[in-house]
């Protein structure tokens, strides 16, 4: 390189640099190093597993943990059961202004925040919501139910809040699908349901994987829908870590805790990206 | 024998305009059939109510006798390669062969062997395993064919399916969709923008504009005896003037151009008469070019003039003659011996043709 | 399953209704949340006590509109703040990033890509408490060897600016660079030859052309500052951007204050939205 360009080449690296490293890598060095040790005494710390293994030997932990996965899990195979059918209306059967018009509409309610869209469902789901007189005035049930805090509102607002990031990459891949591939697999004598399975789905591969990682990312890392449509006592595991840091002042268990989602949801993209054969190059950028 | 397929009254409107008007054909059996036309005139309608993708307004579609109005496009017995092959990218090339006969529901070992016979007949045993996206145009192209023939089709749809190649492999694929066509006896119909695919390749031509056919006949058909003004203009290339009759005699007419030229052409059959508006078409490898009058004294049409430009192609080299006054302008094709390579700007050149070759037509009003 | 398919009337038919059911689905909450900001009542919820704007501009007790509530005023004003900030920056490093991935081969470039993305595969909350703990160590150590405390390193708007743009950095760096990679960088050599030098070609004929994205961007990093929750959740110090205010006020329970400052918000972020989409349009 010459000098010029080799100057360029380091102005133009050394943001990126300092981002990585001062945001992204040393402090998450610094907290497995946190998570790996334990209190001995006033300022006084030894290297142990310790924290892992309170995890471990705790039932609460170990059970919300798990409940938090198999709840995003579901909460992103709802979301793209949903989304599907949506994003293909969009990008293959709509045209011109209608397409674009329903498209924006998706976007619509992402451009609030995720507080005024979870605010929403407790104005709807709870005691003295919406639904709860909607049903009494249709004689369905005598008196108020309650809706919210139970599982099931924790899922609607989980699937509605990770709804956009499902739709976004399905029409983009979809749209890119021309129509002739699909007149094609008619003409050879397929019919609505073998042309999804063989030419649709595997099109949309990218898209599904791409939307599913971000869904299932989001869900996990969700603290507010849980905590507010689920209650106080919603169990998911990021409300463990905000105790631990807030309120109990417990960093290091904290820590531990938040290297264990790391790595949850780590793994699941990972082995999503193996599953498929997909790249995050490809997915994300 | 039954055509393998026939239009009867085919009509297809989008709101106000008809991009289909009332078209009646057939298709006779183990033909290649082209639809030639410029974009726009319809022709693509009419393969995608073929092949099923469009309901037509009016009339019918039948095959081998059989209407299939009524059948959906992926029960019907015809396939299509489609303008841009459309082959499946999320699959190899052997399960994109064999991707109708699994439809089909075909044994698999079957349709194995089935998909390597296909892949023999186009030239390309082997290569089952391979990626869409590591085959060549022109590989493409024979795989979307094997694709649809495996299906033994009544009758194959090809739309435009040579446009995305370049120019060189064009003119290979031309003689070996031929070649395909007959090695798999099928009935094909071809539509194209291109007059030369269409010439090239087909037995049977129907010239389309507008909505319409405007003539349906061979190659030689369409080029000798165009029967009407867009015909004689659409396929090959001509000259072409407008002017006034001045006489008639028998179905020889006299003509004087806009621009002043006097020439005599001939009506083959159509009714023109003295003071008409007309147009004629001479096509320019039918004028004769020389260096004496006398050369040209069996010619109805002699001229002298100069040589305005000379476009030189090998062995398509024109030059561009203009008459005395020099208002009007000539294409004429050199002759391929070489003998007026000499030939510059300015050089007198007497030029003569016969009056049969004038094709005349009622200008269209206008 | 196209429109050129011939499909069964009674499939499509159910289709349509589907799609109508979803938008229903997707409107309701924010509807909801409308429509009782103007509930004439100390609660978001039924019965409808009649209509009033007191919940945007009352100014006495018990109906403080938003306009008088200096906490949520005041709350707004640290959102954008903090909005501003990580935008800038977050244009500016993702600008020069898509600059390094496009102009640029050097070994280990497909890794630090890689690298770059993984800020969107950390769950916010993970990304608040590394930098919390990082933070507290290096202002702890200061302390420890300077006797300095830094102030700025306990929780705080520093550490929210930071903690926002950690992740928001990625998002404006893939906006710009898709732009980026669309260039013709014979553009650039057309605007040499005809006399720019090569800093000159980019400023005067590149980042022209990025302008759209670059914009994009900004409100992009914009929109999200302003609704982030989990990170700020964790970096958060006395002064509280809108979201953690509105989240500790519904803890409480709710009022129709917030149904109005909701209401507000999803104004301002579609008007911001529509201009954006407006101005990508013109371009």
């Amino acid at each position: 390189m010459r000098a010029e360009a080799k100057l360029g080449f380091i102005l133009l690296l050394s943001p990126l640099v300092v981002w990585l490293s001062l945001l992204i890598l040393i402090p998450h060095i610094d907290m497995l190093l946190v998570s790996l040790r334990e209190r001995v005494g006033v300022g006084e710390y030894r290297i142990s597993l310790a924290n892992y293994l309170t995890f471990i030997n705790e039932p609460l932990y170990l059970r919300t943990f798990i409940r938090t996965a198999m709840m995003s899990i579901l909460a992103t195979t709802i979301t793209l059961l949903i989304a599907f059918p949506v994003s293909y209306y969009i990008a293959k059967i709509a045209r011109g202004r209608v397409q674009s018009a329903l498209f924006l509409l998706c976007l619509v309610p992402f451009w609030v925040s995720e507080l005024v869209r979870t605010f929403g469902w407790m104005i709807l789901l709870r005691e003295t919501g919406i639904i709860s007189n909607l049903l009494q005035a249709l004689g369905l049930v005598d008196g108020p139910v309650e809706l919210l805090y139970n599982d099931a509102a924790i899922m609607v607002g989980l699937v509605y809040t990770s709804m956009l990031f499902m739709v976004v990459p399905l029409v983009t891949t979809l749209e890119s699908l021309p129509d002739e591939v699909i007149e094609a697999g008619y003409d050879l004598g397929g019919n609505g349901i073998s042309v999804l399975r063989e030419i649709i789905i595997p099109h949309a591969t990218p898209g599904i994987v791409s939307g599913c990682i971000v869904v299932f990312m989001l869900s996990l890392g969700n603290y507010l829908t849980p905590i507010m449509l689920g209650g106080k006592d919603s169990l998911w595991f990021t409300e463990l870590i905000y105790s631990q840091f807030i309120v109990r002042f417990n960093w290091e268990l904290g820590a531990a805790f938040g290297f264990l989602l790391l790595g949850l949801s780590s793994f699941i993209v990972w082995g999503m990206l193996k599953l498929t054969g997909q790249s995050l190059e490809k997915t994300m950028g | 024998m039954q055509p393998d397929l026939e239009c009867v009254n085919l009509t297809r409107r989008f709101g106000d305009t008809v991009a289909v008007d009332n078209v009646s054909f057939e298709v006779p059996r183990g033909s290649f059939f082209s639809i030639l036309g410029p974009s726009g005139c319809g022709k693509t309608t009419i393969m995608r109510m073929i092949a099923g993708f469009l309901e037509p307004s009016a009339g019918d579609i039948l095959i081998r006798g059989g209407s299939v109005i009524d059948t959906p496009p992926n029960k019907r017995p015809v396939n299509m390669v489609f303008q841009h092959l459309a082959l499946f990218p999320m699959m190899n090339i052997a399960d994109n062969i064999g991707y109708g006969l699994r439809r089909a529901g075909m044994p698999r070992a079957e349709i194995a062997t089935k998909v390597e016979q296909a892949l023999e007949r186009i030239g390309l045993p082997g290569i089952g395993e391979r990626k869409i996206n590591e085959l060549s145009g022109g590989q493409k192209q024979r795989v979307a064919i094997a694709r649809c023939m495996v299906l033994e089709p009544d009758v194959l749809l090809l739309d435009e399916p040579l446009g995305a190649l370049d120019l060189k492999l064009r003119e290979r694929m031309k003689v070996e969709l031929k070649a395909l066509q007959a090695a798999f006896d099928t009935t094909f119909v071809y539509i194209t923008h291109d007059q030369s695919e269409a010439l090239v390749m087909s037995d049977d031509i129907a010239v389309m504009n507008e909505g319409r056919f405007e003539q349906v006949g061979s190659g030689q058909d369409l080029y000798y005896r165009p029967d009407t003004a867009f015909v004689a203009g659409f396929v090959g290339d001509t000259n072409r003037w407008a002017g006034r009759i001045e006489r008639t005699e028998g179905d020889g007419i006299e003509l004087r151009t806009d621009s002043g030229m006097l020439m005599r052409g001939a009506a083959h059959g159509r009714v023109l008469s003295a003071g008409d508006r007309a147009e004629i078409f001479v096509r320019p490898e039918a004028i004769r070019i020389a260096h004496s009058a006398e050369e040209l004294s069996h010619f109805d049409n002699q001229m002298t003039g100069r040589v305005g430009s000379i476009l030189f192609n090998g062995a398509a080299s024109r030059i561009i003659v203009q008459d005395s006054s020099g208002n009007g302008e000539i294409e004429v094709n050199l002759p391929q011996s070489g003998e007026f390579s000499t030939l510059t700007r300015g050089s007198e050149v007497q030029i003569g043709w016969s009056g049969a070759q004038g094709n005349c037509f009622a200008a269209a009003v206008s | 399953m196209i429109p050129t398919i011939p499909q069964p009337r009674a499939l499509s038919l159910a289709y349509t209704a589907y799609i109508i059911a979803f938008f229903v689905f997707l409107a309701l909450p924010l509807v909801v949340v409308a429509v009782f900001a103007f509930n004439d009542s100390q609660f978001p919820s039924l019965p409808w006590e009649g209509f009033t704007w007191n919940w945007f501009f009352g100014s006495e007790r018990p109906m403080i509109g938003v306009f008088h509530e200096r906490p949520i005023l005041r709350a707004i004003g640290t959102s954008c703040f903090v909005a501003i900030l990580v935008s800038l920056l977050s244009v500016a490093v993702g600008t020069s990033n898509a600059f390094l991935f496009n102009r640029y081969r050097f070994r280990g470039q497909g890794l630090l890509y890689v690298f770059m993305l993984l800020p969107l595969v950390i769950p916010g909350i993970v990304l608040g408490i590394s930098i919390l703990v990082f933070s507290s160590r290096v202002a702890n150590g200061l302390w420890d060897m300077a006797q300095w405390d830094w102030e700025a390193l306990r929780p705080g708007l520093l550490l929210v600016i930071l903690g926002q743009f950690s992740f928001i950095a990625t998002i404006a760096t893939l906006v710009i660079g898709a732009r980026l990679q669309k260039f013709d960088r014979s553009l650039e050599e057309a605007a040499m030859n005809l006399g720019a030098n090569r800093l000159t070609a980019v400023r005067t004929i590149t980042i022209p052309y990025l302008a759209p994205a670059m914009i994009g961007a900004f409100v992009v990093a914009f929109l999200m500052s302003f609704e982030n929750f989990n990170t700020t959740l964790m970096l958060v110090g006395s002064d509280a951007p809108l979201t953690i205010a509105m989240f500790d006020r519904l803890k409480e329970g709710s009022t129709p204050l917030l149904n109005a400052v909701s209401l507000l918000l999803m104004i301002g972020s579609s008007l911001l939205a529509l201009v954006m989409i407006a101005f990508q349009r013109r371009s």
